[in-house]
Formats: C-alpha cells, sequence, structure tokens
C-alpha cells in the first residue's frame, strides 16, 4: 500500500531525472563530448548522494509551508504536481516541478483548512526569481574570468577540449549532486512528515534516517528517469536547441549548480550563520530556469545580441501560474479522493495554546497599539 | 582519462610537425627554384627528393590527425574547420612539390636577366605559405593573434601578384618564340599559384578565427 502511495512521488521523480538531467549534461552529450553511458552513470550516482546527504535544507523549508500529514494527502499532492507538469508540458508552457509542487502544497493548505505561512511563501516565490538573476550573474562572472584565462594562457586548441571535457564531467557530477540535494524536496518532500521508516544503522559508522531512505528512494526513482529518458532530451538540448560553445556550456553547468548548491546546503547556512552573515533560504528552484539565466547572463556579456526576451516573459508568467493551477487542480482531486474514494487526506490536529503563548499574543496586540497610535 | 591525456599531446606534437613539413616545404622550395636558376643541377635533384619526403609526410601526419579527432570525437566544434586547414594547407605543399617537379621535368629556358624576376615571385610566394603557416599555429595556441600573420599572407601574395604581372609583361616584351613565351608565363603562374593557395587558406582562417572567438 505503501508503496502505491508513494508511486506519484517516485513518478514525479521520474521525471525529474528525465528532464533536468539534460540541463546538467545536455551539451555535453549533445555534443558528443561525454558519452551517453558516463554521464548517466555520474549523473546518477551524484544524484542519489546529493539526495540522501543534503536534501533536508530545502524539504525542512517546504514543510514549513504546509506539513502534509496523511500518505494519501501527501499521494495526491505530489499527483496533482506531476499532473499540472505533464499538462503545462504539452500546451508547451513553462513549467518547473518546484513550482508545482509548491502550488500543490498550498492547495492542500487550503482545502484542509491548514494556515500558509505567507512569510515562508514569499520567501519561495522570491527564491525562485534570484534563481535565474544569481544564475545570471555567476555565468558572467565565471565566463569572464574563463576569458581572461583563456587569453592569456595561450593554451592548445586540444588541450582546451581535454580540460574542458574533465571539467563538464566534474562540473557535470556537481550538477547532479546539487540537482539531488535542492530537488528532492520537489518530490519527496511531501512525504516527509508521513515516511513510516525506522533509522537504519549501518555497521555502527553512519544511520539513514526514515527522511534519507525517503530520499534514497527518489533519488532512484530520479536515476531511473536519467537512464530511461533523458538520452533524446539531453540529444535535442546539446543538438539543436542551445547552440552553445563547449566552453560557454561549462559556464552555464557550473552556474546552474551553484545556484542550486546555495538554495539547498544546510552547511552553507550554518557556516554563514556562524559568521553572522544573512543566510540564504534553502528553497527547491528550477534547474531549467537557473539554465536560463546563465545562458542569458553569457548573452549580456557578449553585447546582448540574439536574447530572446520573451522567454523571459514566459518564465515570469509561470511563477504565477504554474502554482495557481497545480493548486486549483490539487483541490479539485483532494475533494474527490477524500469524498469519493473515502481516503483521509489530513488529520486534523488538536493545537493546545499554553499560558505563555497567550501572554505572547498580548504583548504583540499591545505593541501593535502602541505603534498604531 | 589518461588515454585522452595521452592522445592530446601526441596529437598536439603531430600537428606542430605537419606544419613544421608545410615551413620547412616552403624553404626547400625557394631553394630548388634558386638551384634551378643557378643551374644547379646536382642540389636541384636533392631538394626535389626532400621536398618530395615531406609532402609524403604531411600527407601521412594529416590522415593520422584526422583519423584520431574522429575516432576519439576530439574538438566537436571546431574539428570540421582543423581538417579544412590541415586539407588546404596540405594543397600548399603539393603545389610547391609539383611547381619544382615541372622544373626538372620541363626544364623551360629562362633568359638570364628574368631570373631576379623569378627569384623575387618565388620569394614572396613562399613568404606568403611562411605567414600562413605562422597563421595556423597561431590558430592553435594563441587565436587572438591569428590576424597579426594573415595580414601579412594577403600581402604577399598581392606583391607576388603584382610581381607576376611585371614578369609576364617583360617576358612578352622580349624577342624569342611564342612558344617559348608561353613556357616562361606558364612558370610564372605555377609559382604565382603557391601564393594563391596560401590566401585560400588564409581566407578559411580568417572565418574559423571570427568562429572561434564567438
Amino acid at each position: 500500500m505503501l508503496l502505491i502511495f508513494l508511486s506519484s512521488g517516485l513518478f514525479l521523480g521520474w521525471s525529474l531525472g528525465a528532464n533536468d538531467a539534460a540541463n546538467i549534461f545536455g551539451t555535453a552529450v549533445g555534443t558528443k563530448m561525454v558519452r551517453f553511458k558516463t554521464a548517466a552513470l555520474i549523473c546518477g550516482v551524484f544524484v542519489i548522494l546529493g539526495a540522501v546527504i543534503a536534501g533536508a535544507g530545502a524539504t525542512e523549508t517546504l514543510g514549513e509551508l504546509g506539513a502534509v500529514n496523511a500518505i494519501a494527502g501527501s499521494f495526491m499532492v505530489a499527483l496533482s504536481a506531476g499532473f499540472t507538469i505533464f499538462w503545462m508540458t504539452k500546451l508547451k508552457l513553462p513549467v518547473s516541478t518546484s513550482q508545482a509542487i509548491v502550488g500543490a502544497i498550498v492547495g492542500w493548505n487550503f482545502f484542509t483548512g491548514s494556515p500558509t505561512d505567507y512569510s515562508v511563501l514569499s520567501k519561495i516565490v522570491l527564491t525562485w526569481i534570484a534563481c535565474p538573476v544569481l544564475a545570471a550573474v555567476f555565468s558572467m562572472l565565471i565566463f569572464a574570468l574563463f576569458k581572461v584565462i583563456l587569453n592569456g594562457m595561450r593554451i592548445h586548441l586540444l588541450r582546451i577540449d581535454l580540460f574542458n571535457r574533465t571539467g563538464l564531467i566534474l562540473v557535470g557530477a556537481f550538477g547532479a549532486f546539487s540537482l539531488g540535494a535542492n530537488n528532492i524536496a520537489n518530490v519527496m518532500g511531501v512525504f516527509v512528515p508521513v515516511a513510516p521508516f525506522d533509522e537504519i544503522r549501518l555497521f555502527d559508522m553512519m544511520s539513514l534516517s526514515g527522511a534519507q531512505q525517503l530520499f534514497l528512494l527518489g533519488g532512484i526513482a530520479i536515476a531511473l528517469g536519467v537512464y530511461t529518458y533523458s538520452r533524446r532530451v539531453m540529444e535535442t538540448v546539446g543538438g539543436s536547441l542551445l547552440k552553445l560553445s563547449p566552453q560557454a556550456a561549462l559556464v552555464v553547468v557550473l552556474s546552474q549548480a551553484l545556484v542550486l548548491f546555495l538554495f539547498a546546503s544546510q552547511q552553507l547556512e550554518s557556516w554563514l550563520m556562524a559568521h553572522n552573515l544573512p543566510t540564504i533560504p534553502l528553497v527547491p528552484v528550477s534547474s531549467s530556469q537557473a539554465v536560463i539565466g546563465a545562458v542569458i547572463g553569457i548573452g549580456l556579456l557578449k553585447g546582448g545580441r540574439g536574447i530572446r526576451y520573451k522567454v523571459l516573459g514566459s518564465i515570469a508568467t509561470g511563477w504565477i501560474t504554474t502554482p495557481i493551477i497545480a493548486g486549483i487542480i490539487t483541490f479539485i482531486s483532494l475533494f474527490f479522493l477524500q469524498n469519493v474514494f473515502q481516503q483521509e487526506v489530513s488529520r486534523k490536529v488538536a493545537t493546545q495554546i499554553t499560558k505563555p503563548a497567550i501572554m505572547q499574543i498580548e504583548k504583540e496586540r499591545y505593541i501593535h497599539t502602541v505603534l498604531d497610535r | 582519462m589518461a588515454i585522452l591525456f595521452r592522445t592530446t599531446k601526441e596529437l598536439e606534437s603531430q600537428i606542430d610537425e605537419y606544419l613544421d613539413s608545410v615551413s620547412q616545404g616552403a624553404l626547400v622550395f625557394k631553394q630548388g627554384v634558386m638551384n634551378y636558376l643557378d643551374n644547379d643541377k646536382d642540389n636541384l635533384n636533392e631538394h626535389i627528393k626532400n621536398i618530395g619526403q615531406l609532402e609524403s609526410r604531411a600527407d601521412e601526419l594529416r590522415r593520422a590527425i584526422e583519423n584520431r579527432l574522429y575516432t576519439h570525437t576530439l574538438i566537436p566544434e571546431h574539428r570540421g574547420d582543423v581538417l579544412g586547414i590541415l586539407e588546404s594547407t596540405d594543397d600548399v605543399i603539393d603545389t610547391m612539390k609539383e611547381t619544382l617537379n615541372q622544373f626538372d621535368i620541363e626544364c623551360p629556358y629562362i633568359p638570364e636577366e628574368l631570373n631576379k624576376n623569378y627569384f623575387e615571385l618565388t620569394d614572396m610566394s613562399v613568404s606568403a605559405s611562411e605567414a600562413l603557416v605562422q597563421a595556423a599555429r597561431a590558430f592553435f595556441r594563441d587565436v587572438n593573434a591569428v590576424k597579426d600573420h594573415l595580414h601579412k599572407v594577403y600581402f604577399y601574395e598581392k606583391e607576388a601578384d603584382r610581381i607576376g604581372d611585371k614578369l609576364k609583361r617583360k617576358v612578352f616584351q622580349l624577342d624569342l618564340d611564342l612558344s617559348l613565351k608561353f613556357h616562361l608565363r606558364y612558370f610564372a603562374l605555377h609559382i604565382q599559384m603557391v601564393s594563391d593557395r596560401a590566401e585560400e587558406v588564409a581566407d578559411r582562417l580568417a572565418i574559423y578565427t571570427i568562429k572561434r572567438t564567438i
């Protein structure tokens, strides 16, 4: 039964692997600089590692937005997000898993009457906007640095090719790790509060928590997506859509990986905290939009010719339409699941308001009254 | 990865050796024409043999490089361009070898007062080829320097045209049989052809360089 409920999340993982692996290895495979088998192996292994090791950060943020607390509800939230992606892709509209899942969670909140933390929601939406912008800034900086190095060092064309090949594999591994760390929240995040897994200890040296076991399953689903379906996507991306030089491709993948890593790394967050620096919110972001941002960054550095600004407009529209559509679909499908199929989509949680809480509320009210005067 | 590293290193030296052969071929060609003008048969034969060897070695290297570039799918973006450069540069050394052979086979009668003009023409054509080899080397190592050499190729080619025209006019003003004049004109054209071939490669290089800097 558990597997049936998990299937929607696993399907989401599979489709993520099928589509987003091309953002990392698309140009490398499309231009035949890296063989598909090599790319798929590296991508699969590092996505799983990223998901299991560093997947918790972004998942926590999704949990703050709405903790789906019944497995049938989680199933429907993931399924609705998956359906939104499928439908919008069919209509050729730009769509991202991150945006669909957030809409779906908010849909669940509305349906079950759970409160939505709007500060978390606005943090998430701001991160979506920051993601391509940051990717563009990174790609401009890295590309400029590459140019200085390549022009200054007079490296042989063939040697540049060798460095590029090695770089694409290394950066690809980092990109896959970041993708796993950042996007596993989309795939398995909604199942975390309801996962019935116990902690597993391996040889007394390491342990896998319930959430990490879920992430492992999700990571495997993504890896399967990479192996079974990403080849064609990679060849399309590398061969026809994005005409990038191998150096530019390396810069794009590196910028995207850095952005995804920034929005997923708890280690970085605690380091920033320890040094009294402002932290970066850990939020699942769209790798495709990071790629577009990075490509535009390089375009801007070259004088801004040939940039199709329409693409930017369609991304911005996607930030609004995708979550709304996913939210509505989730709301309707939860209604059917609850009333037609008689499944428990949420559990009512009794909340006790303690004395200190009342005192806190009164104190804040007092502050507001003072401020209003 | 280690194999790829080794292949890259070997290919780099093969490309260098290939361009060395073309450059050396140009020097041998110049010496050969001088030997003919000086009536130094022994050295001419030596140089004909020498340029033949250099041309065969260049062919061997070109095939090996092309083969490796494709079997290891190296430089996918520029493979076609590199192939174009190698094949068209091969035409330059081929033309030089052919021309030297024709001197040996047809033994054209060159009046002494034309020696200087033929030598100048050869010198310009060879200079164009040498500048071209430098441009090709820069294409691989320092793409921004390619145009510094290309403008020299164009300059020497124009000079070769000018000297060739002057030579042909001089030939047709001499009191010689028409057949002899035709023969002399053909040899001027053969030598000029070397700089024309160099210019063709330079045109390709100019485009490929723009592609590389984008």
